[in-house]
């Protein structure tokens, strides 16, 4: 990775980036990444690496705490993320289960309405439509249904949204699924600092917890804080992150998205364009509408980012969510939702480029958003 | 002129009463056992032995047996009065026919054991220890009720049954989850998760028992097989019929549900069975509902009135029982009828005090959604102005 990493200062003409992003996005967003949050003397993780110290933190702090799912253990996880857990804590708590995701899920939930804390992997969620009905039905409803006589304390993980080039099957984000299912929560982190909070977070909550990661960011590093590096370290579950403040137009997104709008917002503040305000929301549900409000009186304008599809989407709730609320009457501009596209996800690289959002579409969208203006 | 099936119903009904029973009672009147064999077509096994024919088992058990049948079938009797007065929602299984198996299960059991079923579950919430007043204002949607109102017929839960889940073939690998925590935890018991010959054919449940032998887990594994998954007779849907052989790996036992001294014997071996470490097992209960799948089904568009009656008359769990025990002097003729009109004052009282209690309170609509203090604070209603703060 450091010899890629090394290579960040050629890369830096919009054409070549743009070039790589299509032949390698994985190892583009590294690069992207890096650049962007050069910590000087900090230490840096992967996000990979951020999942794999919360879930060993975990594992350690409470013997309940078990990991099952396909090819956890002796593959040391198929994007390694569990690697070496096994080897640490054995067969017992670090469990390879047969291609079986509707079983295992339930056997999970199960576990969880039984005294203990499992953490099930989906290897990626697409896979765990098999299972969805384990994850609603008797994940999230049991507790109310039995007027509170059962516990669910479970969290499931895995990596969501599209990842490179593998097609319409395995390229989808849940975000809109599962953060409509009263009794879950649901988180999406962006960078280490996230994936490691919000996964112990998820581990540690009394209440059964969706955490949607992205394969695409796995393997990029960002800089982790003194305190993030603590067995202690924590990020609360239902509060956004202002990542960048602004004063002129606020940007919301989650996931990977959050990478790609703070660059449209240093883009446009480069070029004299606006101040940007960017916040990552980090958890899907509880929506941290509050923030989202605060930021909205403040710039007067939001767009939303996501890689979801558009109808019914992340950005769609947030929509519905300030037209509800006093931030109404604070807007300038009608507020733009920027999407994956309306369609299922295509395997050719120039096509599949043109799914999903990308800096250059958030900075189009934000300066559009800022000529328009409300009854004008 | 009988079908054939009807013909084998008939050859049923003749081995589970017909055959002599043999009660050994000790010298001592005041002997508190007895042993009683069990007909030796009570069982047929698929790769494992043959639970003992020779049932040891107290008096009080028995009588308990006796009541807690009685008393349950009372209880579905009066749900089906309250569904009919238009006093209970929704969807309502009832299990009368089927008692047997809920309760020769309890007598073979610990608090320690655990157990998981479908949405036919007022008889196993009763013998797990919830109360038919509590069950019965469940029914009603009531705060008294087991659920406190918020699940209904299909939705009841005690610390060692875990309902009553609405979706069928679900509750399988919720139960082996669950007997995978004992293991986890190194408890000494054993998991049963019931199903239907319906539900037999969903994919998750082949899908549980794959991970329960894999992983030798204390699981049993009952199908309830009343013949029907609601209209649709067993054979119309399964390719094969015989479900204490479709765990193919895992052993099996098929038993005369409507017998419930073999439930329990068969139940308390299955039992014996995992906890010493033999992995899962598979126990198929030849049972019978008398009602309809649900209350909206009369039971008779796919089945004869004959059928039904045939089984009532030769096969009921009840009057089987009865029988063994007037005939070996357990009790009395006497002593049952107090037990019968116990019974039926016990449920005509829970029927009064669920009715008197009030609906649940609104403030109950906004709890229990996640755990309470857990970073949840604010739940919207139907409008943006109705909603709860905690």
């Amino acid at each position: 990775m450091s010899s890629i990493l090394k290579k960040a200062a050629v890369v830096s003409i919009p054409n070549v980036r743009q070039a790589l992003l299509r032949s390698n996005p994985v190892l583009a967003n590294a690069l992207l990444a890096k650049r962007a949050y050069n910590s000087k003397n900090g230490v840096e993780m992967t996000v990979r690496d951020a999942l794999n110290s919360a879930l060993e933190e975990e594992m350690t702090a409470d013997e309940k705490v078990y990991l099952l799912g396909e090819e956890v253990g002796q593959y040391n996880g198929a994007y390694k993320v569990s690697k070496g857990l096994l080897d640490k804590f054995g067969p017992k708590r670090v469990i390879d289960t047969p291609i079986t995701e509707s079983g295992f899920c339930g056997l999970a939930v199960g576990s969880a309405f039984s005294g203990l804390k499992p953490v099930c992997e989906f290897m990626t969620w697409n896979f765990a439509m098999q299972a969805i009905d384990q994850i609603v039905n008797s994940a999230a409803k049991t507790h109310y249904m039995s007027g509170g006589n059962v516990n669910c304390p479970i969290t499931f993980r895995g990596p969501n949204g599209a990842a490179a080039g593998v097609a319409a099957q395995h390229s989808q984000c849940f975000a809109a699924w599962y953060g409509s299912v009263p009794g879950l929560k649901v988180v999406s982190p962006w960078n280490s600092e996230d994936a490691k909070g919000l996964l112990k977070a998820a581990i540690r909550d009394p209440n059964p917890v969706v955490v949607l990661e992205n394969e695409l960011m796995y393997g990029i590093s960002f800089p982790m804080s003194e305190a993030a590096l603590s067995k202690d370290f924590v990020v609360e579950i239902g509060k956004a992150k202002i990542e960048k403040a602004g004063t002129d137009i606020t940007i919301v997104a989650h996931s990977r998205s959050v990478g790609f709008a703070l660059e449209a917002a240093q883009l446009l503040e480069k070029e004299g364009i606006c101040s940007a305000e960017v916040i990552n929301l980090r958890s899907i549900r509880p929506l941290d509408t509050e923030t989202i409000i605060n930021s909205v009186k403040k710039t007067n304008r939001l767009v939303t980012v996501e890689g979801g599809w558009p109808q019914y989407g992340v950005g769609s709730e947030i929509c519905a969510q300030i037209m509800e609320s006093e931030a109404f009457d604070h807007l300038d501009a009608p507020v733009v939702r920027v999407t994956g596209a309306d369609v299922p996800t295509p395997y050719a690289n120039n096509l599949e480029a043109y799914a999903f959002p990308d800096t250059e579409v958030i900075a189009r969208v934000i300066k559009r958003t800022l000529n328009k203006k409300i009854g004008a | 002129m009988l079908s054939s099936q009807k013909i084998n119903l008939a050859k049923v009904a003749a081995k589970a009463f017909i055959t002599p029973l043999t009660v050994r009672t000790f010298a001592s009147s005041a002997a508190r056992s007895v042993n009683i064999n069990l007909h030796k077509g009570s069982f047929e096994s698929y790769n494992c032995d043959l639970p003992s024919l020779d049932v040891e088992i107290s008096k009080e058990e028995l009588v308990r047996m006796y009541r807690s049948m009685v008393t349950m079938r009372r209880m579905e009797m009066a749900s089906d009065g309250l569904y009919k007065a238009k006093l209970i929602r929704g969807f309502c299984h009832l299990c009368t026919g089927q008692e047997a198996v809920a309760v020769g299960m309890e007598t073979a059991l610990t608090a320690e054991d655990k157990i998981i079923t479908a949405y036919r579950c007022h008889g196993f919430t009763y013998m797990r220890g919830g109360s038919i007043t509590s069950i019965l204002a469940e029914l009603l949607g009531r705060k008294a009720g087991i659920s406190g109102g918020k699940g209904g017929s299909m939705h009841m839960f005690t610390p060692n049954f875990f309902g009553g889940n609405g979706i069928v073939g679900a509750q399988v690998p919720l139960g082996a989850g669950i007997a995978f925590a004992q293991k986890y935890l190194g408890h000494k018991a054993a998991t049963f998760s019931l199903y239907g010959d319906g539900a037999s054919n969903q994919g998750q449940v082949f899908e549980a028992y794959n991970m329960a032998k894999l992983w030798e887990l204390p699981a049993v594994f009952v199908c309830e097989n009343n013949r029907y998954g609601m209209g649709t007779a067993a054979n119309r849907s399964s390719a094969n019929t015989s479900y204490f052989k479709r765990g193919d790996y895992i052993p099996g036992l098929k038993v005369n549900g409507m017998d419930v001294l073999a439930v329990h014997q068969a139940v308390a071996y299955a039992k014996e069975w995992t906890v010493s470490g033999k992995g899962p097992l598979l126990l198929e209960m030849e049972t019978y509902r008398y009602g309809g799948h649900s209350m909206s089904d009369p039971g008779t568009t796919y089945r004869t009135r004959e059928e039904i009656q045939h089984m009532r008359s030769n096969n009921d769990p009840i009057t089987g029982l009865k029988q063994r025990l007037l005939e070996f002097n357990i009790i009395t003729e006497d002593e049952m009828k107090a037990i019968d009109k116990a019974a039926r004052v016990e449920v005509d009282q829970a029927v009064e005090e669920a009715k008197a209690s009030g609906e649940p309170d609104l403030s109950e609509f906004w709890t229990q959604i996640y755990q309470k203090d857990s970073g949840v604070p604010y739940v919207r209603g139907r409008e943006p102005e109705e909603f709860h703060r905690y």
